[in-house]
C-alpha cells in the first residue's frame, strides 16, 4: 500500500540524511521524498512516499520517531488529505503536435510557461497519478525531458502537524 | 574565556568522568593539551583505537556510567567505528570524542580526513560535528544525555581542530530540554492492567527477558516479580545476571545455544513475559516456528520500535523497565490469588531432566570444564568478559550469572577481539573485582596489543584462552552444514602464547591436562592475584557446542549432543 509520511525535523545539518540513510539501511524504499523549511526555520517538513505492509509502515514510523532530529511523524494517508506534485515537462512541439500539446495541457490544466519554435515546457501541478496520467497521454517520443518535485502532503480540516 | 580543548575536558569533569580511553593524534592535540593540564579526568592509553571504543563499553557495560573515549580525525575514526557499531547493537551509552581536521579545511580531502558524522551516522544513536566553540558545552551536554536516556547508545561529537584552539566562556548547562527528544518513563497502566490480568489467568506462563533489564538496572525488580509469581524466567545472552542464575525457576539461557527446558518452555507456553528483549534470530529462531501453541505475548521495552518488530505482540508496554516492573508488581500484590501452576512445571522438570548440558570427559581438556573450574574458583564473583565464539557460548552456559553487570560480550553485532579491551575497562572501573577474560586463540589476536595497555596500568586480568588451534565456531558450522569441509578455519603459526604474555611482561601458563585446570587457576586467580595472568589452555578440538538451533530453524528443533 502506498503511504505518505510528513515528518517535521529539526532544520540542521544532516538531518536529512538521517532520515534518507534510515530508508536505505533498512530496506524500506523511497518513492519520492521533499524537503523544505517551514514558516519556522528552526523546522523542516519532509514528506515521503513509500510503500509497504501494515507491519512495515508501523516500523518506518517508529524508526522515524526514533531519529533524535525528527519531532513529529504522521501518516497523512490515514485520513483525509491533499497531496500535490509540481512537475515540469519538455516537450517537442512542432507541425500538428504544438496544437495537440496546447489543447493536452489545457485539459490537465497546466501551463505553458517555456515556448521556443521547437519546445513548450508546461508546468503541471496535481496528484501523483495525475502527473503520471499527462505523461502517460504524450505521445512517448515528444517528452524530451520531465522534472517532479515529489509529493507534499497536508492532512484536511483540523488535522494539523506542527510543533 | 578558556579554549574548546579545555571545554570538552571541564564537560568531562562536570560529567563525572574518571577514565578516557583513546590515542592522540593531529586534530586532537589541543584536546590531549588540556588533558594534561588537570588531573581530575584519567586518559588510558591504549595500543589501537578500536580498543579504546571497546574499553570505553566494557567500563559502561559494568557500571552503568557512560563510556568516553577519545580518537582522533581520519583513522582515528574509523579504526574507532567497529567499537561504536558494537556498542550501538548492545544499547551501550557512550560518548565518543573525534577530532576532525579544521573547519576550513573540511571537504578538500585534507590529511587525516574523513566525513566521521556520515560514516558512524548508521551506527550510532546520534552524532554531532560541532561547527562553534560556544556550541561544545551544549553539545557535550546533550551528548551525555541523548547516551545515557531511553534506550541507551553510543554517540558521536566530532569537533574540528580549529574549535577546539578557539576560546569562549565556559557555561555548563545544568538540565537539557529537547524538543525533538522525550524519552518515555512511565508505562501505561491500562496497559500494565491487562498484562496483569493475563499473567495471573496463564497456565503455562514464561518469563523471557534481555539486556534492557541489565541496562536499566531493573535486576532487582525483575527477581521480585519472578520470585512473586513463580513463573519459570529465562534470560537471553545479553541478559545473563538479571535473575540468579542459580535459582529453581531460572530455566538457563533461549535461543540458538539455549537449554532445552528454556526453548520448550518459550515454545509451549500460553503467556510470555517479554522485557527488555528483542526477539532476535539468535534467540527465537525462525519466527514462523515460534511458539507453538496459542498464546499471548506481553512485550515491555522502551523502545517502541522493538515491539512488534519481528514478532506480533499482543500488550506492548512502552517504558523504562524498572518502572513498569514496580506498577506491575503494586498490581499483583493487591491480588491475593498465586497462579497455579504445578502441571507447568512438572512438565518443565520433564524438559530440565534430560540434563542438555552435560558433556563427557576425555583425557583432553573439555573447554566446559574449564568454565565449571574458574565459576568455582572465582566463587561466581568475578566480572567475566568474552569474544565471540564457541568459548563465549561455553562461558554463557556454564558460567553461572546471578548478579547482573558480570557478564560482557558482543551479543549483538558480535565482534571478536572485545574481549580484552572490555576486561581493561571492567578492571579499571572495579577495583578490587576478579576479572577474567574467556577468548579463544582466534579472538585474543584481535587485539592482542592490548596487553601492553594492560601492563601500563596494571591490570590484573586473566585471560582464560581456550585454545583448539580452530576458529571453533566457523569449524563447528563446517563439520555440521559444510561437509566437514574446513575453509581457512584451522590456525596456523600460532604464537607461543606464554612467551608473548611474557614478552609483554606479563604472566603465561600452558596447561594441556585436564587434572593441571585447577591448579592453574588458583595460581592464576590466588598466587599471582595482582598480576595479568595469560592462561593458554590447549582444549579438545573438535567439541562443539549444544544444545544447538540451525540458523533459520525454529527453537523445537534442538540438536542435542545425545542425539549425534
Amino acid at each position: 500500500m502506498r503511504h505518505i509520511i510528513s515528518i517535521l525535523l529539526e532544520n540542521e545539518a544532516g538531518a536529512l540524511s538521517r532520515v534518507a540513510g534510515l530508508f536505505s539501511a533498512r530496506g524500506y524504499n523511497i518513492e519520492t521524498l521533499t524537503v523544505a523549511p517551514t514558516e519556522d526555520l528552526s523546522l523542516s517538513r519532509l514528506t515521503i512516499v513509500t510503500s509497504g505492509s501494515d507491519e512495515v509502515i508501523e516500523q518506518i514510523t517508529k524508526q522515524l520517531n526514533k531519529l533524535i532530529d525528527v519531532i513529529k511523524v504522521v501518516d497523512l494517508s490515514e485520513a483525509a488529505h491533499i497531496e500535490r506534485e509540481l512537475m515540469l515537462i519538455k516537450v517537442r512541439a512542432t507541425g500538428k503536435d504544438r496544437e495537440e500539446v496546447k489543447r493536452l495541457a489545457d485539459i490537465f490544466r497546466g501551463r505553458i510557461i517555456d515556448v521556443t519554435e521547437l519546445t513548450y515546457v508546461i508546468e503541471l501541478t496535481g496528484s501523483g497519478s495525475k502527473l503520471d496520467a499527462f505523461i502517460q497521454s504524450i505521445e512517448a517520443d515528444l517528452i524530451l525531458e520531465t522534472v517532479r518535485t515529489g509529493v507534499s502532503g497536508i492532512g484536511r480540516g483540523d488535522r494539523i502537524l506542527k510543533v | 574565556m578558556i579554549t574548546g580543548a579545555e571545554i570538552v575536558i571541564r564537560c568531562l569533569q562536570e560529567e563525572k568522568v574518571e577514565f578516557v580511553f583513546g590515542y592522540p593524534g593531529g586534530a586532537v592535540l589541543h584536546i590531549y593539551d588540556a588533558l594534561f593540564k588537570q588531573d581530575k579526568v584519567k586518559h588510558v592509553l591504549v595500543r589501537h583505537e578500536q580498543a579504546a571504543v571497546h574499553a570505553a563499553d566494557g567500563l559502561a557495560r559494568s557500571t552503568h556510567k557512560v563510556g568516553v573515549a577519545l580518537v582522533t580525525s581520519g583513522p582515528g575514526a574509523t579504526n574507532a567505528v567497529t567499537g561504536i557499531a558494537t556498542a550501538y547493537m548492545d544499547s551501550i551509552p557512550l560518548v565518543i570524542i573525534t577530532g576532525q581536521v579544521p573547519t576550513h579545511y573540511i571537504g578538500q580531502d585534507a590529511f587525516q580526513e574523513c566525513d566521521t558524522v556520515g560514516i558512524t551516522r548508521p551506527c550510532v544513536k546520534h552524532n554531532f560535528l560541532v561547527k562553534d566553540v560556544n556550541d561544545i558545552a551544549i553539545t557535550m551536554k546533550k551528548a551525555f544525555y541523548i547516551a545515557n536516556s531511553g534506550r541507551p547508545g553510543p554517540v558521536v561529537v566530532d569537533i574540528p581542530k580549529d574549535i577546539t584552539a578557539a576560546i569562549c566562556k565556559f557555561d555548563y548547562p545544568k538540565d537539557i530540554q529537547m524538543r525533538s527528544y522525550t524519552p518515555v518513563v512511565k508505562g501505561h497502566l491500562g496497559q500494565i492492567k491487562k498484562a496483569v490480568k493475563l499473567l495471573l489467568g496463564a497456565k503455562r506462563p514464561m518469563i523471557y527477558t534481555g539486556g534492557g533489564v541489565i541496562l536499566s538496572n531493573a535486576a532487582e525488580q525483575l527477581t521480585t516479580l519472578t520470585r512473586r509469581l513463580g513463573f519459570p524466567i529465562t534470560n537471553t545472552l545479553m541478559g545473563l545476571g538479571a535473575y540468579p542464575a542459580t535459582d529453581p525457576q531460572f530455566l538457563g539461557m533461549p535461543g540458538m545455544h539455549g537449554t532445552f527446558e528454556a526453548n520448550m518452555a518459550m515454545q509451549n507456553c500460553d503467556v510470555l513475559l517479554a522485557i527488555g528483549a528483542r526477539f532476535d534470530d539468535r534467540v527465537i529462531g525462525n519466527p514462523e516456528n515460534f511458539a507453538l501453541q496459542p498464546h499471548k505475548i506481553i512485550h515491555v521495552d522502551i523502545d517502541p520500535s522493538s515491539i512488534s518488530k519481528r514478532v506480533r505482540v499482543d500488550v506492548p508496554i512502552v517504558g523504562n523497565v524498572p518502572d513498569v516492573l514496580e506498577d506491575m508488581l503494586k498490581l499483583i500484590e493487591a491480588e491475593s490469588s498465586k497462579t497455579e501452576i504445578a502441571d507447568w512445571w512438572k512438565e518443565i522438570e520433564g524438559w530440565r531432566s534430560k540434563l542438555c548440558m552435560k558433556y563427557t570427559m576425555k583425557d583432553v581438556i573439555m573447554p566446559q570444564y574449564v568454565i565449571e573450574k574458574l565459576y568455582e574458583i572465582t566463587g561466581g564473583n568475578a566480572i567475566i568478559t568474552s569474544d565471540v565464539g564457541q568459548h563465549q557460548m561455553w562461558a554463557a552456559q556454564y558460567y553461572k550469572f546471578d548478579k547482573p553487570r558480570r557478564w560482557l560480550n558482543s551479543g549483538g553485532l558480535g565482534t571478536m577481539g572485545v574481549g580484552l579491551p572490555y576486561a581493561m575497562g571492567a578492571a579499571l572501573a572495579n577495583p578490587g573485582m576478579q576479572v577474567a577474560c574467556v577468548t579463544g586463540e582466534g579472538s585474543i589476536q584481535m587485539c592482542i596489543q592490548e596487553l601492553s595497555t594492560a601492563k601500563q596500568f596494571r591490570l590484573p586480568i586473566k585471560i582464560i584462552n581456550l585454545n583448539n588451534r580452530y576458529l571453533g565456531m566457523v569449524r563447528q558450522w563446517q563439520e555440521m552444514f559444510y561437509g566437514s569441509r574446513y575453509a581457512e578455519s584451522y590456525m596456523d603459526s600460532l604464537p607461543d602464547f606464554v612467551k608473548l604474555a611474557e614478552a609483554y611482561g606479563h604472566v603465561g601458563i600452558r596447561i594441556e591436562r585436564p587434572e593441571d585446570v585447577e591448579g592453574a587457576l588458583k595460581k592464576a586467580f590466588v598466587d599471582h592475584k595482582d598480576d595479568l595472568v595469560f592462561l593458554d589452555i590447549l582444549t579438545d578440538r573438535e567439541a562443539n557446542v549444544f544444545p544447538m538451533v540451525a540458523a533459520g530453524k525454529g527453537l523445537s528443533e534442538m540438536i542435542l549432543a545425545e542425539d549425534l
